[in-house]
């Protein structure tokens, strides 16, 4: 029994390894790199359409990792990812000065916008700028969906919060978890307010059915950055890879694509390119 | 309803039309999860007959953890899997993380559990007198376990089908430990939540739709071979 039985385990460990083998064969270890980013890149399209245009221009393969900007930070922080492109200054900065992130270049923005019930209960239209919409918001323990995921726009809205001097907890703060995508679906079925990049937003149509209440405030600016990855945050960093996509997202050829991606889908293009500007000349 | 009839439409046109990603999509979830749950078998088949047949020290202890896998929620494997196979992990080295490799990784060990508890379960459920007779009558220890999978064959291949279902169904691992990354590791349930979190509903439920039949085709024919089999035997009315 026994002689039979370590029998089939070497057999099947020879198969599962083998298989293992096969599948590992395929892929080029080198040429690929991976790229951490933040789900609303990945939700409007944008990089369906930026990836294969780098990786047939430089012949990497491209692991896009789409999760929220608080993650694809910490992965990047520890060397899980190559380059890492995301929209949260304040945490950006953070990384930069540590060093675990370099040579931080804006890319791209858009604008966040506030979207609610049209009856608009809290009465936030009138409101002057963000910060005062959601005091407002808070003030008439109105439905409010929160991203609560750590992620770019999350970051943000916890800093209107901070702003305004409230901490928002209570059956009215909604904490979804999800994308900005599920969250827009949440917002829409519960007839709450959420905070949303306006990119997603027009992604989304139909779906997101809620009309913008606060649009403009200097607040509400959304800033894609791109970082590379500190080859010193761990071992099998593609620091040259990582390097690659960074150059790619602000080369002038790229930057030409953003400023036309959403034209003739949506009728507006969804983000401005921004690559070579500072923060404080963007103007909302 | 109206979303639903669109899905339908939309399945149909992305499947007939040759929509070149979706076939892509759905043949990477069938070789990611084939080949997990192949390797699945050629471990779990022995150590589920190992755990009924055998006696030796820990064996309770690993019948119970086995049992226990046959629950182990995905979300939880993808996460330590996905720790080990990260660039910081211990396994980083293998540069196994967000590959087709890593899925399969991860879906064996769903599946594995799943398979060595079934297997186990159909083996004691045979009559122990029946290894008794078999000795008797001269066969040998190598014919007696090759007789022994035959008389259990039909529930093995519950364990073959439910093995199958748990892996091409789940969705959290191949998502943290894959990525979803187009071309490469996107399979059918990754791209559904994609597809749902743009919004694209009818593609979503296209394929939804795409698996579904998918996995009803798959244990359609196993289920035939199940019951063709259970049909040699005698009728109890």
């Amino acid at each position: 029994m026994r002689k039979i039985t370590s029998f089939g385990y070497s057999l099947a460990w020879i198969f599962a390894l083998a298989i293992w083998a096969i599948a590992y064969a395929g892929e080029a270890a080198n040429r690929s790199a991976i790229l951490s980013t933040t789900t609303s890149t990945q939700d409007s399209g944008l990089l369906d359409v930026l990836v294969p245009l780098f990786e047939k221009q430089t012949g990497y393969a491209v692991k896009t990792i789409s999760v929220g900007t608080g993650q694809a930070l910490a992965l990047g922080a520890k060397g899980n990812a190559d380059v890492v492109l995301v929209h949260a200054p304040s945490l950006e900065k953070k990384y930069a000065a540590d060093g675990t992130l370099l040579n931080r270049r804006l890319v791209m923005y858009n604008d966040f916008i506030i979207i609610g019930p049209k009856d608009d209960p809290a009465k936030i239209r009138s409101a002057k700028g963000a910060m005062a919409a959601l005091q407002a918001i808070a003030n008439g323990k109105a439905n409010f969906v929160s991203r609560g995921d750590n992620s770019g726009t999350h970051t943000l809205e916890k800093a209107l919060w901070k702003a305004g001097g409230i901490d928002p907890k209570g059956p009215w703060y909604i904490e979804a978890g999800q994308g900005m995508g599920a969250t827009l679906g949440i917002a829409n079925e519960r007839n709450a307010y959420t905070i949303t990049d306006r990119g997603t937003y027009l992604a989304l149509g139909k779906r997101a059915s809620l009309p913008i209440l606060i649009e403009g405030d200097k607040a509400l600016l959304n800033i894609y950055s791109v970082m590379e990855v500190n080859p010193a945050n761990g071992p099998r960093i593609n620091s040259a890879g990582g390097k690659a996509f960074a150059d790619f997202m602000v080369a002038p050829q790229t930057q030409k694509v953003i400023q036309n991606f959403g034209v003739e889908k949506f009728g507006q293009p969804l983000f401005v390119p921004v690559a070579g500007k500072k923060e404080d000349e963007l103007g909302a | 309803m109206e979303l639903i009839w669109q899905g339908g439409v939309k399945a149909v046109e992305l499947i007939f039309g040759f929509d070149a990603e979706v076939w892509s999509i759905t043949w990477l979830s069938l070789k990611i999860s084939g080949a997990a749950t192949l390797i699945s078998l050629l471990l779990g088949i022995p150590l589920g007959i190992a755990l009924a047949l055998a006696r030796f020290p820990g064996r309770s202890l690993i019948a119970a953890l086995v049992n226990t896998g046959m629950g182990l929620p995905p979300v939880v494997v993808g996460l330590f899997v996905s720790i080990f196979l990260w660039r910081s992990g211990p396994l980083g080295f293998l540069d196994l993380i967000y590959s087709p490799s890593a899925m399969v990784l991860a879906q064996v060990i769903i599946a594995l559990p799943i398979v060595a508890g079934l297997t186990m379960a159909s083996f004691q459920s045979l009559d122990p007198k029946l290894s008794l007779q078999l000795l008797g009558i001269g066969a040998s220890r190598a014919q007696l376990l090759w007789l022994l999978c035959k008389e259990a064959r039909l529930p093995l291949l519950a364990a073959v089908m439910a093995g199958f279902g748990g892996v091409i169904s789940e969705v959290g691992a191949s998502m943290m430990v894959g990525g979803n990354i187009r071309g490469k590791t996107r399979v059918l349930t990754t791209a559904t939540v994609l597809e749902t979190g743009k919004g694209n509903f009818d593609v979503a439920i296209a394929l939804s739709l795409i698996l579904l039949t998918l996995t009803f085709a798959i244990n359609f024919f196993l289920t035939r071979i199940q019951q063709r089999e259970h049909l040699r035997w005698p009728r109890l009315s």
